[in-house]
């Protein structure tokens, strides 16, 4: 997985979830709900930034904390539908 | 209703004068209508009047009783006053005055401090008891009217408001870290504690005896459910008949005054009830008063319509744009005094100066129905949560919570997956004393991000929620799940926020005495009683309630879905130039409460694109409403 596209995840929640504090994510792997990081507006805050940043249209049934729960599900999953477009 | 501050202890004549006109003048708005000041050597005490029953110069106070061994200092009203007064004069006792505060001074004569559990009302109050070299302080059973204390070199000095305890010489305003931290996780400080260091408030339903240099706090009154089982199993309608008939009275004596007497209307269930109940007594003369917002999602001056047409009374809105939030936001949190996680007490602060003009001292307002009889989603909220935790991977249940949140877009768009996540479906646990509560918390405290590594030092391991839960009683564990979220919601943020920071504070900032029928200790314990399908039936809330309400307003506002009180937040300062200052970087720094790096990008975002989550919004507005805390009291910034 390219470590550009988990480093731009990783700034987008930092920056609008965290405000800057690096320090309320400890790992890529943390989850964001339990760790308070998002709420329910945040998610769909998260799927206007993947449609937006890296043109990919998310259904419903994609809208799942398994696909959207961490920096690394995120960044898996836009690595995923690239790769399904390309 | 008014203002009450004094001391005990021994101070020069002209120093105890001087003290008790500085003590009062802080808190002058609670009593326009006069000022009463009396020293001695051992005690002073000083009043604002807000003349409310026996307007004449006989009810002014301090008043001392005809020996002059007591002498009082009162804010409130004791709505049984009439009874109370006919139950002495049985006993043989004679009046001088009109006045509730003769019959307050009379009965602790006769009863001595458990006097105040005769009483029924609104009030906080301290005797000078001369004979036994004591004073004694006492606060309504609900926390309607607040109480605040503090001991300054061997004196003991009370009032209504803290800003009366800091114009005593060498009491300095000191923020308390584990009162923001209890702000930015419950809403509330946990009382005793406030906003400020080495002052506290007396508990609700508390008494306090100050003699020889201590005091002795202790209850009077507790608010208790039955045992899980034990609820009362009387026939539904005979329940319904008798809680109709114990609004109607607590809203009649209620209804006693020398002055005009109007309601709040907001249109929803619970104030139209009390409205039309009030209408009943004074027929074609009563006034209503209610706020419309510009935003419909806020707004229900419909229903206020519709209300008040059905019943003929004549009301008066008031428009509160945003703007007008952001103007009046500041004095609201001066009146307060404490941190604020919402705005929603700016328009009540709007609703109250308008009553005001409208020449009315004196409302009555549908507070309290939703904490008794079970009215907020939340409640709704925990019943879905422990439904779906029966059946974790339920793709079906939790659309349930969809259902109790039609105002809210973001969670409509939600996935089943994504809302039980949400709410904690799968981890909580359902024997946690605070389940109800959990998810709240937990989005509220992700607002602590922004405290400062100062801060967060200075806090270390402290957690609010942890010593709520340590102040439960033991009892508690026993109750059903709904009475012990109702515990919760009655118990610390009914006094701590909702009647502290919307209720009392907000409408006695422009002299307003508001009542509130349905936090009548007889109605409380009737509900306590009930079974909780009685107050929350499936998903439908204060289902009881509902009944009652069937006879007495009309059935489209009877059978009204509750759009809960709420009011613009970070999107009402946009245009408030000292939000933006407030909140810059600079003076973040100049308080040392919050990360300045991290405020700012908070302040851009709600420039940039709006703050859409509760988190962000009562980060915004609970850093905003602190930094003006510092403002307002210099000697807080570091």
């Amino acid at each position: 997985m390219s470590e550009t596209l988990q480093n731009q995840v990783r700034s987008f929640v930092v920056d609008n979830f965290l405000f800057g504090d690096q320090g309320g994510l400890s790992g890529d792997d943390q989850s964001l709900i339990e760790n308070d990081v998002i709420d329910s507006t945040g998610v769909l805050e998260l799927v206007s930034f993947i449609e937006e940043r890296f043109g990919i249209a998310m259904s419903d049934a994609e809208i799942v904390p398994a696909n959207l729960d961490s920096v690394a599900r995120i960044a898996a999953f836009i690595e995923r539908k690239r790769e399904a477009v390309n | 209703m008014c203002g009450i501050a004094g001391y005990f202890g021994h101070l020069r004549q002209d120093e105890a004068r001087t003290l008790l006109h500085g003590m009062s003048a802080a808190i002058a708005h609670r009593g326009p209508d006069g000022e009463g000041i009396h020293a001695d050597a051992q005690f002073g005490f000083a009043h604002r009047r807000l003349a409310v029953i026996d307007l004449s110069p006989d009810g002014a106070q301090p008043m001392a009783s005809g020996d002059g061994s007591l002498c009082i200092t009162y804010n409130g009203e004791i709505f049984n006053h009439i009874e109370l007064r006919a139950m002495l004069e049985g006993r043989g006792r004679r009046f001088r005055t009109a006045s509730d505060t003769e019959v307050l001074l009379q009965l602790y004569d006769e009863y001595g401090p458990y006097c105040v559990s005769h009483l029924n009302g609104d009030f906080a109050f301290a005797i000078w008891d001369a004979r036994r070299r004591r004073m004694v302080l006492a606060r309504d059973r609900m926390g309607v009217r607040p109480l605040v204390y503090t001991w300054h070199r061997g004196l003991f000095y009370f009032a209504s408001e803290v800003k009366a305890l800091f114009t005593v010489p060498g009491v300095e305003a000191s923020l308390d870290p584990v009162a923001l931290d209890q702000v930015f996780t419950l809403w509330a400080p946990i009382a005793p504690r406030t906003g400020f260091t080495g002052i506290s408030e007396l508990p609700p339903g508390h008494l306090m005896i100050v003699e020889a240099g201590k005091a002795d706090v202790r209850p009077y009154w507790t608010l208790s459910f039955p045992d899980k089982g034990d609820e009362s199993d009387r026939p539904h309608g005979e329940l319904a008949e008798e809680l109709r008939a114990l609004l109607e009275d607590a809203t009649r004596i209620r209804l006693r005054a020398d002055v005009e007497v109007g309601s709040l209307l907001s249109g929803g269930l619970d104030s139209s009830m009390i409205t039309a109940l009030a209408a009943r007594v004074a027929p074609g003369r009563l006034r209503s008063f209610g706020i419309t917002f510009e935003d419909p999602e806020f707004d229900e001056s419909v229903w206020q319509q519709t209300m008040a047409e059905a019943l003929g009374v004549t009301h008066h809105s008031v428009a509160c744009r945003s703007a007008d939030i952001a103007g009046v936001f500041p004095a609201v949190v001066r009146h307060a005094e404490r941190s604020l996680l919402r705005t929603a007490p700016a328009p009540m602060y709007r609703l109250a100066r308008s009553v005001r003009e409208q020449g009315v001292k004196v409302v009555l307002s549908g507070e309290g129905a939703d904490e008794i009889f079970a009215g907020y989603d939340l409640f709704r909220e925990a019943s879905i949560r422990r439904f779906c935790a029966r059946q974790p991977g339920s793709a079906i249940r939790p659309h349930l919570f969809r259902r109790i949140y039609p105002y809210l877009p973001s969670l409509q768009q939600q996935t089943p997956n994504y809302l039980a996540a949400f709410f904690g479906v799968d981890v909580d646990d359902a024997a946690d004393p605070l389940f109800s509560h959990r998810p709240r918390l937990r989005t509220t405290a992700g607002a602590k991000m922004f405290f400062s590594a100062g801060l967060r030092a200075e806090l270390g391991s402290y957690d609010a929620a942890e010593e709520l839960a340590s102040l439960l009683p033991d009892a508690f564990r026993r109750w059903h799940p709904l009475h012990q979220a109702l515990y919760l919601e009655t118990r610390f943020l009914l006094p701590g926020y909702i009647l502290a920071s919307q209720g009392d504070r907000m409408a006695m900032a422009h002299g307003v005495e508001a009542r509130f029928p349905f936090l009548d200790h007889r109605v409380v314990e009737f509900g306590a009683k009930l079974p909780p399908g009685a107050k929350l039936r499936v998903l439908q809330e204060k289902h009881i309630l509902r009944e009652v309400a069937a006879g007495i307003v009309p059935p489209v506002i009877a059978q009204r879905r509750k759009q809960p009180y709420r009011a613009p937040d970070s999107a009402s300062f946009r245009e408030a130039n000292y939000a933006a200052e407030l909140l810059s970087p600079e003076a973040v720094s100049r308080t040392g409460l919050f990360n300045p790096a991290m405020t700012g990008r908070l302040l851009d975002k709600s420039r940039r694109s709006g703050l859409n989550g509760f988190r962000d919004n009562a980060a915004f507005v609970g850093v905003l409403s602190t930094q003006l805390l510092s403002d307002e009291f210099p000697s807080l910034a570091q």
